[in-house]
């Protein structure tokens, strides 16, 4: 990010690759996402501009703020997810397209920024007062905590196998000289963890426990509106389009490259499959399968990784 | 957790759970369910009010109307009080048509519950699917009365319409289909470890509980109590078909979903027997007149037995009209099987039962023995309260 102008760096954030960029991108993904489940469930689907006009309706909607709720932290809570996302995806991009360039520890920056909308959302629905918002948030917590620590065994595969480096360049060059790190035992289960934690940080089925409509009324959104609600949709949205191109990145050779396409288009098919193919994990079945499931997995993943298999 | 750590869980009157009128107060430390309250009486609608204000024609389309997805059993019963309290026979074309009806409805009905339950679980695909192989049980239904709810097919005395030679194809077709999917949907469902996972040992009602407090229907009979009114008290044609009654005993939200699964081929194959069994004749006999006195009439619908009871006075309307619908006592044991659970259980647990409110709410107030309100009273109450919220909201 050397010898970027300050013109040049808000392009980069505000434009492309950041915010405008991936969010025009992860809506169409939210779209294809409601297109294939509704193929999945016999239904026809919506059009391709339904997130969009969903966007412009949350906009003309007023943004309500619960009585009784810290004003201040309640409305700034929806904007730490959306920075985060933003400044995600100006890394990846850098990253992927200047694999000299990257900084040494991005990885390490990357997950906490991937952890920062959770908290957004636990931060705000804790806000709000409201006791629906309230078991949300302590799901939302719980699982955070369940999916953080095999998605970080799951991490720690790339980085033994490209020699110890804990850069994003690092890696992506290893994987260009070396084949990608998915094509080996370890690989293969460390993507598997991860992919199971994407679809936990999307809140997608079966990990959608702190969102769940039918439990507790869509849980830590129920007191958001309008613009609010619109910042949390977009950063999910985004996360849509930025896991799968992370998951690349880390352990499918980078996505500098026409190769990236269907590569995505296959994790984000596999994404789809899994939110229609299963029913809600509850939130000790959720801990119990990332913790004692996927974290023995995880220690599996290391060990094989260190035996170079 | 301590009883400061008390929180109360909405569920209801409006809730994206049932979109129906009831109110569950969950009681919760943390997760965990401690208590339940239960509020109901948001839907009254005064059937056993209207039906002495009808002849006995007109009562079967009354009732029809309590429950649309009942629309069959309540008639059903109806007229079976009604034809107790002549003490009248409807001939045995007749009492096969309405088996073969009710035995749909029940396909349709646990259907439609099995995609409800998908869906109270997150898993919308089990819903869309088991909804869309219901359409073909509601073709069905559209063939044989030309509606697809409400089908209008009971009269004292018999059934208002034939089912025609060539419609007998067709429905033994779509029951071919119906099997073929539900045994598909059964796999699907029971073969599934986080199904499994979600239903295994939840909401447990113990065969004690579940007599203690009346449950009928799948409710009870997941619970070891092989309570059904069609084996009890043989009526209409299900004395002379073989069949059998579907029971599980461990008492779960699993053993109510076998239940409910299983019942439905059970219910194919009723309804195959008796197009293969109906026998000619007349579909309806001549009432002349209904004598002083009562009758009852059961009849097991899918959600469990339902009650009717008519008194005449030997006019042509009935006296007392007396409803009791199989939700008003399976949703009492609620109570007991929700405590204990997660909240994400007890909104499964709450399902189980297959609740139907519109079949449930009643309202009476009686002081010294008198009628404390009459209708003109409530309404001015509610116009009262009305001018109240407009007064305050001003």
């Amino acid at each position: 990010m050397i010898g970027w102008s300050g013109w040049g760096l808000a392009f980069r954030f505000i434009v492309f690759p950041g915010f405008l960029f991936t969010v025009v991108i992860g809506l169409v993904l939210t779209w294809v996402d409601r297109f294939v489940s509704a193929r999945v469930q016999w239904r026809k689907g919506p059009k391709f501009y339904q997130p969009f006009a969903d966007l412009v309706k949350l906009f003309t909607k007023q943004t309500m703020v619960p009585k009784g709720s810290s004003k201040t932290v309640f409305l700034i809570a929806p904007v730490i997810g959306l920075t985060a996302m933003c400044i995600i995806s100006v890394l990846l991009f850098y990253v992927n397209f200047n694999p000299h360039g990257s900084f040494v520890g991005d990885l390490i920056v990357l997950v906490y920024l991937f952890s920062l909308p959770p908290l957004g959302t636990i931060i705000g629905a804790s806000a709000s007062r409201n006791p629906l918002s309230a078991v949300g948030a302590s799901r939302e917590m719980t699982l955070y905590f369940g999916y953080e620590l095999p998605f970080l065994l799951a991490l720690v595969v790339p980085v033994i196998k490209s020699g110890g480096a804990i850069r994003l360049g690092s890696l992506v060059m290893a994987q260009q000289a070396g084949g990608p790190f998915l094509y080996s035992v370890s690989g293969v289960i460390a993507a598997l963890i991860v992919l199971a934690s994407i679809q936990a940080k999307l809140g997608y089925v079966p990990f959608d426990i702190a969102d769940a409509d039918q439990e507790i009324m869509t849980g830590v959104y129920a007191e958001y509106s309008g613009a609010s609600l619109i910042m949390f949709r977009l950063t999910k949205a985004m996360m849509l389009f930025l896991l799968p191109l992370f998951l690349i990145t880390v352990f499918w050779g980078g996505f500098a490259n026409w190769w990236a396409i269907p590569k995505f288009l296959l994790i984000l098919l596999l994404i789809i499959l899994i939110k229609n193919t299963n029913p809600r994990f509850q939130i000790d079945q959720a801990l119990r399968f990332f913790w004692f499931g996927l974290g023995g997995l995880g220690v599996l993943a290391v060990i094989l990784a260190f035996l170079n298999l | 957790m301590s009883e400061a750590n008390r929180r109360v869980i909405p569920i209801g009157p409006y809730h994206p759970l049932q979109e129906e009128p009831e109110f569950f107060k969950l009681i919760v430390e943390g997760e965990k369910v401690v208590d339940l309250e239960i509020n109901i009486g948001y839907n009254h609608r005064g059937h056993e009010f209207i039906s002495p204000t009808l002849t006995y024609d007109q009562v079967p389309f009354l009732v029809e109307r309590i429950c649309g997805i009942c629309s069959n059993s309540h008639p059903f019963a109806a007229v079976l009080a009604i034809e107790d309290c002549a003490g009248i026979k409807p001939p045995p074309r007749a009492n096969y048509i309405r088996s073969i009806m009710q035995e749909l409805e029940r396909i349709h009905s646990h259907l439609l519950w099995l995609g409800l339950a998908g869906h109270f679980v997150g898993y919308n695909t089990v819903w869309m699917w088991a909804w869309k192989y219901r359409e073909y049980v509601l073709q069905v239904f559209e063939m044989i009365t030309g509606n697809r709810n409400h089908y209008a097919m009971n009269k004292p005395g018999g059934v208002r319409r034939d089912i025609k030679p060539e419609q007998i194809p067709e429905i033994e077709k779509a029951m071919d289909i119906v099997e073929k999917k539900v045994l598909m949907l059964k796999n699907a469902v029971l073969d599934d470890p986080v199904i499994r996972a979600r239903m295994e040992g939840v909401g447990i009602l113990t065969s004690e509980q579940a007599i203690a407090y009346s449950t009928t229907g799948p409710t009870s009979r997941g619970s070891g109590i092989p309570g059904d009114v069609r084996h009890d008290e043989p009526h209409a044609a299900y004395g002379l078909v073989p069949w059998n009654v579907v029971m599980f005993t461990e008492g779960d939200v699993l053993a109510k979903t076998k239940v409910r699964l299983l019942e439905m081929i059970e219910s194919v194959k009723i309804i195959r027997e008796c197009l293969k069994a109906l026998p000619d004749g007349p579909i309806q006999t001549r009432i002349e007149e209904i004598p002083a006195g009562e009758g009852i009439g059961r009849t097991e619908a899918p959600r469990g037995e339902v009650f009717h009871y008519i008194r005449s006075d030997g006019s042509n309307k009935p006296l007392r009209h007396k409803i009791r619908a199989p939700s008003y006592m399976n949703i009492a044991s609620n109570a007991v099987a929700v405590k204990g659970c997660s909240i994400a259980d007890a909104a499964l647990t709450l399902a189980a039962v297959d609740p139907c409110y519109c079949c449930t709410d009643r309202m009476a107030a009686f002081e010294d023995g008198k009628m404390k309100f009459t209708w003109k009273d409530l309404l001015r109450l509610s116009w009262g309260k009305t001018e109240r919220l407009k007064q305050r909201f001003r």
